[in-house]
């Protein structure tokens, strides 16, 4: 028994008290830091609604060494109840309308819409066909709309980092 | 009907069907179907399954005698029925629950994925059995990519409708548009003059160099090799700066139009473009020897051979022992490897010697090119022109996934009267479903990226 009591003791000292007005520093300090690095972060969760697949390939070009899209503390999550940017690429076709409208219904408010490429601001080249939609407006209002066949990653960056500046 | 050869394709229009067969050169069969019914396929190819449950969707043929009757693009939310059947009838009935094939067992669960998949994806749905950890069965819900792409290109002339098999599959845009070129070119008897085709050479091959990084890349991402990963897409992005820096676009969408090519090479491109090959041999060795590391790990992992019947193509296929290359027959034909154990690790260093190969024919190519620099060029170097007159042809085009199929039928204008466009995922995907069966859960997304998938490729 006093064996285990033994070996149960801890060898390490106990703790010294923090100095109070030190914490009280770093934290102030931290603060600042904080809202200026992780105020500024952004979620974004992507909804390819029946795009080619070429907007899809650019958007994973922002994630590379020199586009690195980290860096700004942007970053694609995979659950939509932790977004605050729902990025949707394609002409929105008919057969994902109610994935989209459902994966919206899961961002909580307040929070971003952004149309990527020309298919998701109008429908681009597919537009009048009886399978599409013709563009995420027709579903949703997006605040912001990055045109292009498809976009460049450095576009669709450029378009991000407007939302990081609404912030301010 | 087709015997015993096997199947790459299998399409229709509103009163007959086509196939095509690798026999063992590829051969087109058409069998009429006057009554809108053809004999099933399935009871000697079974992969056609996919095949017939899309013309029933698309064109309102049915295959007497399948087992399987299950729509597959046309998920009940369309506003027409059988859209390409040349008499569409109007739909407004509510989307019905789709049907999976099940797997019956104690404790059997089902865990759906997507059509919103994790990361940045394409809408695909997947319906996994799963016993604890253990994948029983694997079934893919295509179809959500579904923009009525066929339908767009009819009444279009050749040149008119380019843009729609450009937009068919983003990282096999240069392929499906170089097949339907060059099915046109076939159908109309147009020949392309000598620079087009260099140049239209070294947009396919860049596009297969800069699709197969992105292969490695993905896959070393799902493995949990991010070194490897970051590498692989740094070399991806240069190579597409360089495109961009070449061609004008960084995918080179539209590049390549019937009759020739759209533009001529930009003088300060062809540096760019060799500046990214040269990086590229740079990191060679230190990319095999970070493979090396990973391929231990994927061995015998996710083992997928062709569907009975099918012959799919592309890295899959050559991984499994199956040697057949759309580009055998070109003048500089490509040093075709061919592995057998079928697993993952045959894939990725497929991705690699088929990267390897592709940035020698681009070398090849741009050597041809070179010469015809130092002048502007006069259109007709770049564009031979395009009769408006009937004829019907196929082409097929090695894309880095595999080979893509365009089959045209011209009216008397030269509009397009009939289409199919062809992705190499409709032999990938069976594949796919079978590699994840038998699989534990945790590997199922590397198992995924070892054989890439184009949803919209294979949507229409």
């Amino acid at each position: 028994m006093r064996l285990i009591r033994n070996a149960l003791r801890p060898l390490s000292n106990p703790a010294p008290e923090p100095d109070a007005r030190d914490v009280e520093e770093l934290a102030a300090r931290l603060n600042a830091v904080a809202r200026a690095r992780l105020g500024r972060a952004l979620a974004i969760r992507h909804v390819g609604a029946g795009g080619c697949n070429g907007c899809e390939l650019e958007l994973l070009a922002t994630r590379n060494l020199v586009l690195a899209l980290q860096r700004f503390g942007l970053g694609f999550v995979d659950n939509p109840r932790q977004a605050d940017i729902l990025l949707v690429t394609g002409p929105l076709t008919r057969n994902m309308v109610e994935a989209l409208a459902r994966t919206r219904a899961l961002l909580p408010e307040p929070s971003f819409i952004m149309a990527v490429g020309d298919c998701a601001v109008d429908g681009g080249v597919f537009k009048g066909s009886y399978a599409v939609e013709g563009g995420v407006q027709q579903a949703l209002a997006p605040d912001l709309a990055v045109p292009g066949c498809p976009p460049s990653p450095t576009q669709i960056l450029s378009g991000l980092l407007s939302l990081l500046a609404v912030q301010e | 009907m087709i015997g015993a050869a096997p199947l790459f394709s299998l399409w229709a229009e509103p009163l007959a069907v086509h196939a095509l067969v690798l026999d063992p050169a590829p051969r087109m069969i058409s069998l009429p179907a006057p009554e809108r019914r053809f004999p099933t396929l399935t009871r000697t190819h079974p992969g056609a399954v996919m095949f017939e449950r899309m013309i029933h969707d698309l064109w309102g043929l049915e295959a007497l005698g399948a087992e399987d009757g299950r729509p597959l693009l046309d998920h009940g939310r369309w506003p027409v029925l059988n859209p390409l059947s040349g008499r569409p009838v109007r739909h407004a009935a509510p989307p019905p629950q789709p049907e999976f094939l099940t797997a019956w067992g104690e404790g059997v669960r089902q865990f759906p994925i997507g059509p919103v998949p994790p990361d940045i994806e394409e809408p695909l749905h997947w319906r996994l059995h799963l016993l604890g950890e253990a994948v029983l069965r694997a079934e893919a819900q295509p179809g959500f990519a579904h923009k009525g792409t066929l339908g767009l290109m009819l009444g279009k002339s050749a040149r008119a409708a380019a843009r729609f098999p450009a937009r068919l599959a983003g990282d096999a845009t240069v392929a499906h548009s170089l097949a339907f070129a060059r099915a046109a070119e076939a159908a109309l008897g147009v020949t392309v003059p000598p620079r087009a085709a260099a140049l239209r050479r070294a947009m396919l091959e860049a596009e297969r160099a800069a699709v197969l990084l992105l292969g490695v890349s993905r896959l070393a991402e799902a493995a949990g090799a991010p070194q490897l990963c970051a590498r692989a897409a740094l070399l991806r992005e240069a190579m597409l700066r360089a495109c961009f820096g070449a061609f004008g676009h960084r995918l080179m969408m539209d590049r390549v139009l019937p009759g020739g090519v759209a533009q001529d090479i930009a003088p300060e491109g062809l540096p760019m473009l060799l500046g990214a090959m040269a990086a590229i041999g740079r990191d060679w060795p230190w990319l095999l020897r970070a493979a090396k590391a990973l391929a231990a790990r994927l061995a015998g992992m996710g083992i997928a051979r062709p569907e009975p019947g099918v012959v799919a193509g592309g890295i899959p296929a050559r991984a499994a022992g199956l040697a057949w290359d759309a580009r055998a027959d070109d003048e500089l034909p490509p040093r075709a490897a061919v592995l057998d154990s079928a697993d993952a690790a045959a894939r990725l260093w497929l991705m690699l010697a088929e990267c390897d190969d592709a940035l020698r024919l681009l070398r090849l190519a741009l050597d041809d090119v070179s010469p015809g620099m130092a002048s502007a060029q006069a259109s007709s170097a770049l564009s031979a022109p395009v009769p408006g007159v009937a004829g019907t042809g196929f082409a097929l085009v090695e894309a880095a996934r595999g080979p893509v199929l365009c089959w045209l039928r011209l009216d008397e204008a030269g509009l397009i009267a009939q289409a199919w466009l062809h992705d190499p995922s409709w032999g990938h995907l069976p594949m796919l479903e079978t590699a994840l069966a038998g699989a534990e859960l945790h590997d199922a997304p590397v198992i995924r990226a070892s054989i890439p998938i184009s949803a919209s490729g294979m949507d229409l």
